[in-house]
């Protein structure tokens, strides 16, 4: 069993009938996803790509018994889309859409506070390519063919670098368990940490690479809590040496302001805490590879 | 977004935070009038920048009377104002604050931003105002006093008080120096704010509670629904090529080096720059396309790269997944028919289809260089740079 999702785990689209929400839901059916049918409010009744379209995800998951859903709305509306999706009772949900207010981000998960542990939603984004588990499904906007099938786990914040990555190893002949993109916003629905502690129990993933960036305290809290409760080897990098302090480097997250988020910083702290750390971006795959093989590097 | 003090001062006013008495003046003309208008008989003049430091730069001028306020403001005015923020560039000044001169008694520290570690609004306060936040944090760490804000409610009372109290304010003040706190919160809140900044918030002589220079920033995301704070924006303060990148929807950040890069992706750009770096180059900027790489973007990027003069080699790193590279090929191949450049080319494909984008560059009668690895990329560009 991947960690997240399964092979059948059932899918809602939210915003299923738009033209990203149509595009991205095909991609993800040829890839062999279950995507069970979708959400577009005031288009209930009707069928798109063949599956059945609801007013409401409550509608949805009662007559689906769909558990996962992905937001394909715009930023104005996300959070009351990814609130309506942990109340309808949906587990893991991803939030692709870049501009969501972090207010909004922040509201979002004080209304999760709500739940138990056990009820709680998994929301992964928002800013992010989605969940992939290569060989069994994708609820993401990833090209699906560049993730080979194996034992590896990525969490990444950045969509494009997390692909880099994949195809690295691909080339390497290494397989990934499941690749989680978190996003580059400022305030992430799961950050490193929380995913992590996932692969940490997941058996089909036997490493894990980590792809930060500057900005924010989540890569190293994440080490922390990796040098305390895990076993599995990490392997970490962490983009934008060359960034100036101070400035936005396109992800509203990767800003530098305090001690601790710039790169430099954040690779000496990651290596305390005993994290494997590839020297560039052109070796994330080498890296991996030679700490499969129990190479120190 | 950042915005001025003197609208920076005015949001806070309409929060309830005091402020001292000034206006705003475009012209040496106005500025005589405007400094009768407010009265008294010592004011301050104050170039209207988006940075902070103005003082040390010269940027801020006791008066002792209006004409001297002319004087000064004519001084100011058109100039480009260097501080240890701006970078050696400068910004151009165009407004200048006159304000009632303040007698200070004390000066403290009042700021706001996220805290992205509890993720919740962090008040941080110190007696040590006048100084930046960074200084004092490195100087006098034990003067700094943190109160989170639960978002979902909002600032307390109590918790306004606490701060005041810890900051050693006087019992008669303690009231207003709660409400200069929870004005601040307030205007953060539901203005969408990132960052509010009172320094110094200072106690006058005359025992009033001033927000002497204030600095305000908000979430760009949050714009859609914030007309009036958005009206605010002023470009004359942003890079000229930052802002057409932004105006078009591409993420652009300019640099000091000289090799200049088109990248699909915010963490695969800082990666290619790191690789320029450990190359032994310097990037001339940062640019991000979009995850999605469209033609049109690609233009645009062009454009944008040719604005800027310091760029003598242009690197070129697109890993197109669901958009595929003969796609995106075809995209460079149409916008360098409309864009000549001068400079010599590295163009790096990755991801779907990469064969047949390359074979479409090649067969095409662009002058460029192929790479295949981030790596090989970063190598080409400085070894172009050299010859």
């Amino acid at each position: 069993m991947a960690v997240i999702i399964e092979k059948n785990t059932k899918i809602l689209i939210q915003g299923f009938t738009g033209k990203m929400g149509t595009f991205h839901a095909e991609e993800m059916i040829k890839y062999g996803s279950n995507v069970v049918g979708g959400v577009t409010p005031g288009k209930g009744g009707q069928k798109h790509l063949d599956r059945p379209v609801f007013n409401t995800v409550k509608d949805a998951v009662k007559h689906t018994g769909a558990t996962a859903s992905i937001l394909f709305v715009p930023p104005a509306f996300a959070a009351d889309s990814a609130m309506e999706a942990a109340d309808a009772g949906i587990k893991t949900c991803v939030a692709i859409v870049d501009g969501i207010p972090s207010h909004d981000m922040i509201r979002i998960k004080r209304y999760m506070r709500r739940y138990s542990r056990s009820e709680k939603m998994t929301l992964v984004g928002p800013n992010c390519a989605g969940i992939i588990s290569p060989g069994k499904s994708m609820l993401g906007i990833m090209p699906g063919h560049i993730y080979k099938e194996g034992k590896v786990g990525i969490i990444s914040r950045s969509g494009t670098l997390g692909y880099e990555a994949a195809e690295q190893m691909k080339n390497l002949g290494i397989g990934i368990s499941t690749s989680v993109g978190i996003g580059g916003d400022p305030i992430n629905g799961s950050s490193f940490r929380d995913i992590i502690e996932k692969f940490e129990t997941d058996d089909e993933t036997d490493a894990i690479l980590m792809i930060g960036e500057i900005g924010g305290p989540q890569e190293v809290a994440a080490g922390e809590f990796a040098k305390e409760n895990m076993k599995k080897p990490i392997i970490g990098y962490i983009a934008g040496l060359t960034a100036p302090k101070g400035r936005v480097m396109g992800h509203a997250g990767a800003i530098v302001s305090a001690y601790g988020e710039s790169a430099v910083e954040k690779v000496e702290l990651l290596k305390e805490c005993g994290v494997t750390i590839s020297k560039n971006p052109s070796v994330m795959g080498e890296t991996v590879k030679s700490v499969l093989n129990g190479k120190k590097i | 977004m950042d915005i001025h003090e003197y609208q920076a001062k005015e949001i806070l006013s309409s929060f309830g935070v005091t402020i001292p008495r000034g206006g705003i003046v475009y012209s040496p003309e106005t500025a005589e009038n405007k400094a009768r208008e407010i009265g008294g008989s010592k004011w301050v003049v104050k170039a209207q920048i988006h940075s902070g430091a103005r003082g040390k730069a010269g940027g801020v001028i006791v008066c002792n009377s209006p004409l001297e306020v002319a004087q000064a403001t004519d001084k100011l005015l058109g100039k480009r104002l260097v501080t240890n923020q701006t970078g050696p560039e400068g910004k151009i000044v165009n407004r200048i604050y006159i304000e009632e001169a303040t007698d200070i008694e004390k000066e403290l520290y009042l700021g706001l931003v996220f805290d992205r570690s509890s993720e919740s609004i962090m008040v941080v306060a110190s007696t040590e105002g006048g100084m930046s936040v960074e200084e004092i944090a490195k100087e006098k760490p034990k003067s700094i006093i943190r109160s989170k804000i639960e978002v979902a409610v909002g600032i307390q009372s109590f918790q306004a008080r606490e701060l005041a109290f810890g900051l050693g304010i006087e019992p008669e003040l303690i009231r207003r120096a709660s409400e200069t706190i929870v004005g601040c919160a307030k205007a953060f809140s539901e203005l969408d704010a990132t960052m509010v900044e009172v320094n110094p918030l200072v106690i006058s002589k005359q025992k009033q509670i001033l927000a002497l220079d204030c600095k305000m920033s908000f979430d760009n995301n949050a714009m859609f629904r914030r007309d009036k704070v958005s009206e605010l924006r002023d470009k004359t303060q942003e890079d000229e090529k930052e802002v057409y990148a932004s105006d078009r929807g591409l993420n652009y950040v300019s640099l000091d080096g000289n090799i200049g890069n088109i990248i699909n992706g915010a963490g695969l750009a800082m990666a290619s720059m790191d690789m320029i770096k450990l190359a032994g180059g310097e990037p001339a900027n940062f640019l991000d396309v979009g995850g999605g790489a469209t033609p049109e973007k690609i233009v645009k990027a062009f454009k944008l790269i040719t604005m800027d003069k310091k760029v003598k080699v242009i690197l070129v790193n697109i890993f197109a997944g669901i958009n595929r590279c003969d796609w995106v090929a075809e995209g460079i191949v149409q916008a360098l028919e409309k864009i000549e450049i001068k400079v010599p080319l590295v163009i790096r494909l990755a991801g779907t289809n990469v064969e047949k984008g390359n074979k479409i560059l090649r067969d095409s009668k662009l002058n460029y260089i192929e790479a295949n690895t981030l790596e090989d990329a970063a190598n080409k560009a400085v070894a172009a740079l050299k010859k």
